[in-house]
């Protein structure tokens, strides 16, 4: 909350410096996402809706792509993972008004299509599994990768009922997830790429022949070097 | 087919036109690699022209939508991920090619008479490109879209007298904002590509007026055959056209695998903070310029305030690029290619080229008191080498110049 007012009202040097070193000072775990598993997806966007999107939009996002792209149906959406919007063609919302935010948290909960694009997938992986108790803070925890988070441990409930290693794996779902919604045109980019690159391989070499073809000209036909 | 022809012919000199430019435009035979690019320009401002008018469609030039209609394009536009990504990518691949289109000319001697109108034209150009690529960054409307423009932006108001006047009537407001971004948009879309399609017209017309130069900087004309044919000359057609579309397909491949694998490509051709939306209250950590800018980004930040102004700066760093157009008339040394110029040329040229590369890797890095002098020292280089020109152009031994190009 106090790093947040601070950023709105101060541009100055100072606090970037700071800013700048407790980014720097956190080294990232590396978060070994797959875009492709799709039960990693199914089970990111399950904990996402859970656990997430009370508070914050993924407002570029709409629920029937997610039902898409993710192979479930579009009534298993709406039953299961749609708690905000009424249709699921509608954009990924929350119902919480931002002067109620404002007033919770400090600040509007940010919305997190691009999240995974601004900030990384080894940010949002580490961020989520480094919160600690500290009771100067309003919600008695803090957080290593952003200092003075003003975000609670929401997940801590999940954190107690699973082993270090199941929750590791929930994050990792939540991480591939939001990695997903920064892009979904990742998913079809990744597939079609090798068969683009291969078409012009395969076109490189005619054209390439078909050169040679008519260079031949050049060097021993009618256009072969002159005295 | 030969009637209709003939009929067309009667009319508009449609043969002449082919022969002239294509069929019996004679091409020096001795064309190597760095004869590559400025077709592939072509090709790259077809596909910036073609991507931009599919994007234009679905673009929302208003400080409100234009970051979400962007991702709009990304997400709910039929293949729009695509078009998108072939002009961002396309943007810093226009760049990489029009860098080693001026290096080609920087070797062979290509802007030396007779071809200095086709030099000036094409640095016209190239600082035209320069806006374009700029203007278009601002569109998407992210952090770095606003805060780059706020930081470039904000340089003509360091010029005295007129400055703060001149500011906002750059900006239509006192701040980078909606009318900004409307104006930027309207320059992006019509009035600059407009122009490059001119005088890329131009610059072509003027190159097929006084025929291309070549790996060994001969004129091919001075040696003609009985018909009128320059002995080392080749038809442009079809012997460029199928070579150069093999060299198409190969940058097409080279081109599509960072689209489809990488099309933020680590950050230099799109930036992270960039998918945050532009927001006037919270200056990102860390402000860079994309890189094709950043060499003339350095020289700004190497140039010391005089009198509390960054003026000087400026003025650096357009003369910068300025003093490019002057190259035909600082270089006097007798040959034109890199291949029988003195070796002392070759080192000097090797030092400006370093510099330019050095001055473009400072330009994205973060400002601490070495990076500053290096910055100062690359500058004092990259400006020596245009100044001292007309001195070390003339020193040393250049090596005789054959008759006929060779290989």
């Amino acid at each position: 909350m106090r790093i947040k007012l601070k950023l709105i009202v101060g541009l100055s040097v100072l606090l970037f410096s700071v800013n700048i070193f407790a980014a720097g000072k956190v080294p990232l775990d590396h978060a070994n996402t797959d875009i492709f598993d799709e039960a990693s997806l199914q089970n990111g966007a399950k904990l996402f809706m859970n656990y997430c999107s009370g508070c914050h939009e993924i407002s570029l996002m709409r629920y029937n792509r997610i039902a898409k792209d993710l192979n479930l149906t579009e009534e298993h959406v709406a039953k299961n993972l749609m708690f905000a919007g009424n249709k699921v063609g509608e954009a990924i919302t929350t119902a919480m008004p931002e002067d109620v935010a404002a007033k919770w948290f400090g600040g509007v909960p940010p919305d997190l299509s691009l999240v995974s694009r601004s900030k990384g997938t080894d940010w949002i992986y580490t961020y989520l599994r480094s919160f600690y108790d500290d009771e100067e803070r309003i919600f008695g925890v803090n957080n290593k990768v952003l200092v003075n988070a003003s975000m609670p441990d929401i997940l801590w409930s999940l954190r107690e009922s699973q082993s270090e290693e199941e929750f590791d794996q929930s994050v990792l779902d939540i991480t591939n997830f939001l990695d997903y919604v920064g892009e979904p045109a990742k998913l079809i980019r990744l597939k079609l790429g090798k068969w683009v690159l291969l078409f012009l391989g395969i076109l490189f070499i005619l054209a390439y022949m078909l050169k040679k073809e008519y260079w031949k000209d050049v060097k021993y036909g009618i256009w072969r070097p002159r005295d | 087919m030969h009637n209709k022809q003939s009929w067309i012919d009667q009319r508009f000199p449609l043969t002449k036109v082919i022969n002239e430019h294509l069929a019996e435009y004679y091409t020096p035979r001795n064309f190597n690699f760095w004869y590559f690019f400025g077709g592939l320009a072509v090709v790259m401002l077809i596909m910036q022209l073609v991507t931009g008018i599919f994007l234009t469609m679905h673009y929302k030039p208003d400080a409100e939508y234009a970051f979400a209609s962007v991702e709009y394009i990304m997400r709910d536009v039929e293949w729009g991920w695509f078009i998108r990504y072939m002009h961002s990518t396309g943007a810093s691949a226009f760049f990489v090619i029009i860098y080693l289109h001026m290096m080609r000319a920087l070797l062979y001697g290509s802007y030396k008479g007779p071809r200095e109108l086709i030099w000036i034209l094409g640095m016209v150009l190239y600082i035209l490109l320069l806006a374009e690529a700029f203007m278009g960054y601002v569109l998407p409307w992210g952090q770095m879209s606003f805060w780059g423009a706020q930081v470039i932006i904000s340089l003509f108001g360091s010029v005295p007298i007129v400055g703060p006047d001149l500011l906002v009537w750059i900006l239509g407001d006192y701040a980078v904002g909606d009318a900004t971004l409307n104006r930027f948009f309207s320059l992006h879309v019509v009035v600059i590509p407009l122009i490059l399609v001119v005088l890329v017209f131009l610059h072509i017309v003027a190159l097929h007026h006084v025929g291309s130069n070549n790996p060994d900087g001969i004129e091919i004309k001075k040696n003609k055959d009985a018909d009128g044919i320059p002995k080392d000359g080749i038809p442009f057609h079809p012997y460029f056209t199928i070579k150069d579309s093999v060299v198409v397909v190969g940058f097409l491949w080279i081109f599509c695998a960072v689209v489809f694998y990488a099309p933020a490509l680590n950050g230099y051709f799109l930036e992270a903070p960039n998918f945050i939306e532009a927001n006037p209250l919270k200056t990102p950590e860390h402000i860079a310029p994309l890189w094709y800018l950043t060499p003339y980004y350095s020289v700004l930040r190497a140039i010391p305030p005089l009198f509390g102004s960054q003026f000087p700066g400026v003025l650096g760093m357009f003369a910068a690029l300025g003093v490019f157009f002057l190259l035909p008339w600082l270089d006097r040394s007798p040959v034109k290619s890199i291949r029988y110029r003195s070796p002392i040329y070759k080192w000097i040229l090797g030092a400006f080229v370093v510099s330019f590369i050095m001055l473009g890797w400072l330009g994205v890095q973060p400002v601490t008191p070495l990076y500053v002098l290096l910055a100062r020292i690359f500058t004092t280089l990259y400006f020596s080498f245009f100044i001292l020109m007309p001195w070390f152009s003339t020193l040393g031994k250049t090596k005789e110049v054959p008759e006929r190009v060779t290989g």
